[in-house]
């Protein structure tokens, strides 16, 4: 009896060990099918553009050219604007959320940053479209332009059209999907602080900014960097919500009023046309450079913990 | 219930100043009362120890004087704690200088994720602009101070977490002094800590009264007798007992601290 309720239970937790594994190989069989059907998808852009296809700027499916600039640098140009909106804008929610807001508005709060996170990106781009991007023409970028524009340096990226569409709309709207992500992520591992640790900070007289800045954000900047990646990785894939505003022009310009274009509004908009392989195939190795690109950032943010971790001293 | 220090045979303690004066202090956590009615001198330079059962208030008591409290709302202290002639209670006290002369080491070691260096350093660049060869002098005042420098000075650039327990603790010590208080306040600081750890602690406590003022909470009775000049014993948030150590663990004057000192509760 005993010897066969063992075996029994051998056998359930072979299988059970065996039915996992299978699950986690599966994922790396995703990925490596994505990685080569993308490159056997690229291969006719790959081999006879090569690789001028990141430097090209010019993309014009008639005459058969295919740069693949213009949607790249519109790409990292709109996640740059909306990452340096919104990693302020969701640390400073988090904070608020963590350390000083009253109890009562605790939850509510909460609850209303996460809902922003559950609403369709769909959503996002036909707000952006019908509403936010003619108000921001009408009175916000002519404002701008006056202003920041006159400046040196930095005014050049304040000039173009004020018509509501483009980069600088388009970076805008990114921020706005991407804050919930990273501010409820942020406020999740601030959490995870122990209270003892922030007293005493707040024992030697430290203020709350004190604390935040140099005991809490250390403690947890594995997290935060983390949701800082969730946000980024939202701002260089959205596709609907950015193909509504960008105004998809292959345009490379510094001006941000300027409309340009996304690789995922490229693919967006595209798909459909491309009757021409070669159309066909340079839409896929713009896939393959978001992919890439993608992984680029993932790579970089754990060298840079890394790095971080060294700094400050190995732990034996 | 006001506590007139009778001296016993500890000839150091003889003509000691106040260094804190708690009057009628009455603590809430939102309705419920924490303390009631407290009155206690707590002499200068001396080491006071709190004891008592869990949930008497002897930590609440030890959170008052830095008010630690404030950073919870629905807590809330009334009465009067005077320390250099002002009401540190008062809304109106500056929160930052109280810090900076009421050190206080928790329960547990709390070094924060930075370099060992850093660790001493963060409180005093709250307090002062040094320059580098200053700071440099005082992070190694403050190791030599907690006896921790010889087993530090190699390294004070690895994080402070890679210490071990009892270091630790001692870092916190350590840093609690940097920023020179003239009170310390310590919070059950050898709870976590191994028998040698913990009597170097207590060695460490009994250099610094020179020193410092410090009041000691802790729930072993035979660590407030061993670093303490005096005691104060606590019980369902009233003081019952404050006298010398050397005397209440001989000859308590309450029937309830003798039920607790010999163990028949608690």
């Amino acid at each position: 009896m005993d010897a066969t309720s063992t075996r029994t239970f051998a056998r359930q937790d072979a299988i059970f060990a065996r039915s996992t594994q299978f699950f986690a190989v599966l994922v790396l069989v995703t990925l490596l099918a994505i990685i080569i059907s993308l490159i056997h998808g690229a291969w006719p852009t790959l081999t006879k553009v090569g690789p001028k296809f990141l430097v090209d700027g010019s993309w014009d499916p008639v005459r058969s050219l295919f740069g693949g600039l213009a949607p790249l640098w519109g790409t990292l140009i709109t996640a740059t604007i909306a990452m340096v909106i919104a990693v302020p804008v969701s640390f400073g929610i988090a904070i608020f959320l963590t350390e000083m807001c009253p109890p009562v508005l605790k939850r509510p709060l909460g609850t209303a940053v996460e809902l922003l996170a559950a609403i369709p990106s769909i959503i996002y781009g036909m707000w952006g479209l019908f509403i936010f991007a003619p108000l921001f023409g009408e009175y916000v970028q002519p404002f701008l332009a006056a202003t920041i524009g006159k400046l040196p340096f930095i005014g050049v990226l304040f000039q173009g059209p004020t018509i509501g569409i483009g980069v600088l709309t388009a970076g805008i709207i990114l921020s706005v999907m991407v804050i919930p992500f990273t501010a409820s992520v942020m406020r999740d591992v601030f959490e995870t602080t122990p209270p003892i640790l922030k007293e005493s900070a707040y024992g030697l007289g430290a203020t709350t900014w004190e604390v935040v800045w140099n005991v809490v954000l250390p403690y947890t900047k594995t997290g935060v960097v983390g949701g800082v990646m969730l946000g980024l990785g939202r701002a260089l894939g959205e596709t609907m919500a950015v193909t509504f505003v960008i105004g998809n022009a292959y345009n490379i310009s510094l001006a941000l009023f300027e409309p340009g274009n996304s690789i995922a509004s490229s693919l967006a908009n595209e798909f459909n046309e491309a009757s021409d392989p070669l159309h066909m195939s340079a839409l896929i190795a713009l896939g393959l450079v978001l992919f890439l690109l993608t992984f680029c950032v993932l790579a970089a943010s754990r060298w840079m913990l890394s790095s971080l971790a060294k700094r400050e001293g190995k732990r034996t | 219930m006001s506590f007139q220090v009778s001296l016993g045979n500890d000839a150091s303690a003889v003509a000691n100043a106040t260094k804190l004066k708690i009057n009628g202090l009455n603590f809430f956590y939102g309705s419920f009362q924490g303390l009631r009615n407290i009155s206690l001198d707590i002499p200068e330079k001396q080491v006071t120890a709190f004891i008592g059962p869990s949930g008497c208030g002897k930590s609440t008591l030890l959170r008052v004087l830095n008010r630690m409290y404030s950073l919870y709302p629905g807590q809330r202290a009334e009465g009067e704690v005077m320390f250099n002639g002002e009401n540190i209670l008062d809304p109106k006290y500056d929160l930052n200088a109280l810090r900076g002369s009421v050190g206080m080491v928790f329960q547990k070691p709390t070094p924060f994720p930075m370099s060992i260096y850093d660790n001493i350093a963060f409180g005093v660049r709250l307090y002062e602009k040094l320059n580098k060869s200053d700071m440099d002098d005082r992070v190694e005042w403050a190791l030599k101070k907690a006896a921790l420098w010889t087993e530090t000075k190699e390294k004070l650039n690895q994080s402070g977490l890679s210490l071990s327990g009892g270091q630790q603790q001692r870092l916190c010590i350590a840093r609690g002094i940097a920023v020179k208080p003239e009170i310390l306040l310590l919070d059950e600081p050898t709870s976590a800590l191994d028998p040698i750890s913990t009597a170097r602690i207590e060695e460490l406590v009994s250099e610094l009264r020179t020193d410092y003022t410090i009041v000691i909470v802790t729930h072993n009775m035979q660590q407030a007798a061993r670093v303490s000049q005096f005691t104060a014993y606590m019980y369902l948030g009233e003081l019952i007992e404050f006298t010398p150590t050397a005397q209440i663990f001989v000859k308590p004057q309450d029937k309830r601290t003798e039920d607790y000192i010999t163990g028949r509760f608690g």
